[in-house]
């Protein structure tokens, strides 16, 4: 299915429709005055997604064998371990992912 | 502009080495799929949406219809609707930038911007940078195919940290854990009941339902205490 008219009308349609969800929410609700309770769920959705998006990141965890769980976990906790110590985002995220890369390419 | 796009390029480095690894491994499977750089190009341009992209090579393959496309498209990217929702308030003063600002809000920029202290040029620079790195990888990958000369396995790890970091810095911030406990819970539940592909949708009503329940049990009224802005 190389068809350059479907691929042209399929990428269309992704990108309308990653697009409508992105707009959506400003053009229903972003006028002159935010509802209240919308105000107070952009408040407190920030730590929600991201936190959504931790789990997101490690849905591919997995507990019936230790290769599946083991790196996610020692990584994870590089990261935030040396976060809380130093507070250098960039440090945590190369260490963790250093930490993460060696163990499922050499040990797991 | 010199000096802030060094701030921004230096905030946004541990999108760059996630973006051109993970855009790169999308071009590749593109090329592999037997499709020109051109598509990889037009769309880590225009819909540039990673988990997406990749989603779609194997649908355009299967040649699926039109319409079970835009609702997978739907569902894999609902959770979109909630960084419009965190980013009306920050974003209302955009001016002309605005629409570039909202089209560009992937998961990894809306963690570098969610806290909603950055300047609007500043999230600007950011965006722009994360998605000319998206659109690097893509077309390095798409070009290059499977030639790196080192195995990049695991290296997708670096958006997982990159979410841990801002998780972590939240949290050190906030005086309520409630939001922040409540995200990861209810996706750790939905996860777990749901599975790795269905799970977003309910973690998402779950999420709302219990932070709209929370500030009710809370304060009796959540409309109180939210806007001290107003």
């Amino acid at each position: 299915m190389s068809d350059p008219l479907y691929l042209a009308a399929a990428v269309a349609v992704m990108a309308l429709v990653t697009a409508g969800l992105r707009f959506a929410p400003f053009l229903l609700l972003g006028g002159r005055r935010t509802p209240r309770l919308v105000v107070y769920l952009g408040k407190v959705f920030p730590s929600a997604t991201v936190g959504m998006l931790v789990v997101y990141g490690l849905k591919g965890i997995s507990f019936s064998a230790a290769g599946g769980f083991v790196p996610q976990l020692l990584a994870g906790a590089v990261v935030v371990i040396s976060y809380v110590w130093k507070r250098n985002s960039l440090v945590s995220i190369v260490g963790g992912t250093a930490v993460y890369m060696v163990l499922v390419q050499t040990v797991f | 502009m010199l000096q802030p796009l060094q701030k921004a390029f230096k905030t946004s480095l541990p999108v760059l080495a996630g973006y051109l690894v993970l855009g790169a491994g999308f071009g590749m499977m593109m090329k592999a799929a037997g499709y020109s750089v051109f598509w990889a190009l037009a769309m880590s341009v225009f819909v540039y949406a990673g988990s997406m992209q990749y989603a779609a090579v194997g649908l355009l393959s299967a040649g699926t219809g039109l319409l079970p496309l835009a609702l997978t498209t739907l569902m894999v990217n609902a959770r979109h609707l909630f960084y419009g929702i965190s980013m009306l308030e920050p974003y209302r003063k955009a001016g002309k930038t605005k629409p570039y600002l909202i089209f560009a809000l992937t998961d990894e920029t809306y963690s570098l911007v969610c806290d909603g202290k950055r300047s609007i040029r500043d999230c600007l620079l950011l965006s722009a940078l994360d998605q000319a790195y998206w659109v690097a990888g893509s077309v390095l990958g798409a070009l290059l195919g499977e030639v790196l000369p080192f195995s990049t396995e695991g290296v997708d790890f670096a958006l997982t940290a990159l979410f841990l970091t801002v998780f972590t810095d939240q949290w050190l911030h906030s005086k309520s854990h409630f939001p922040a406990l409540c995200g990861v819970g209810v996706s750790a539940v939905c996860l777990a009941v749901f599975g790795p592909d269905r799970f977003l949708l309910p973690a998402m009503a779950g999420i709302t339902a219990l932070l709209l329940a929370g500030s009710l049990w809370q304060k009796q009224d959540p409309q109180k205490e939210v806007s001290p802005d107003e």
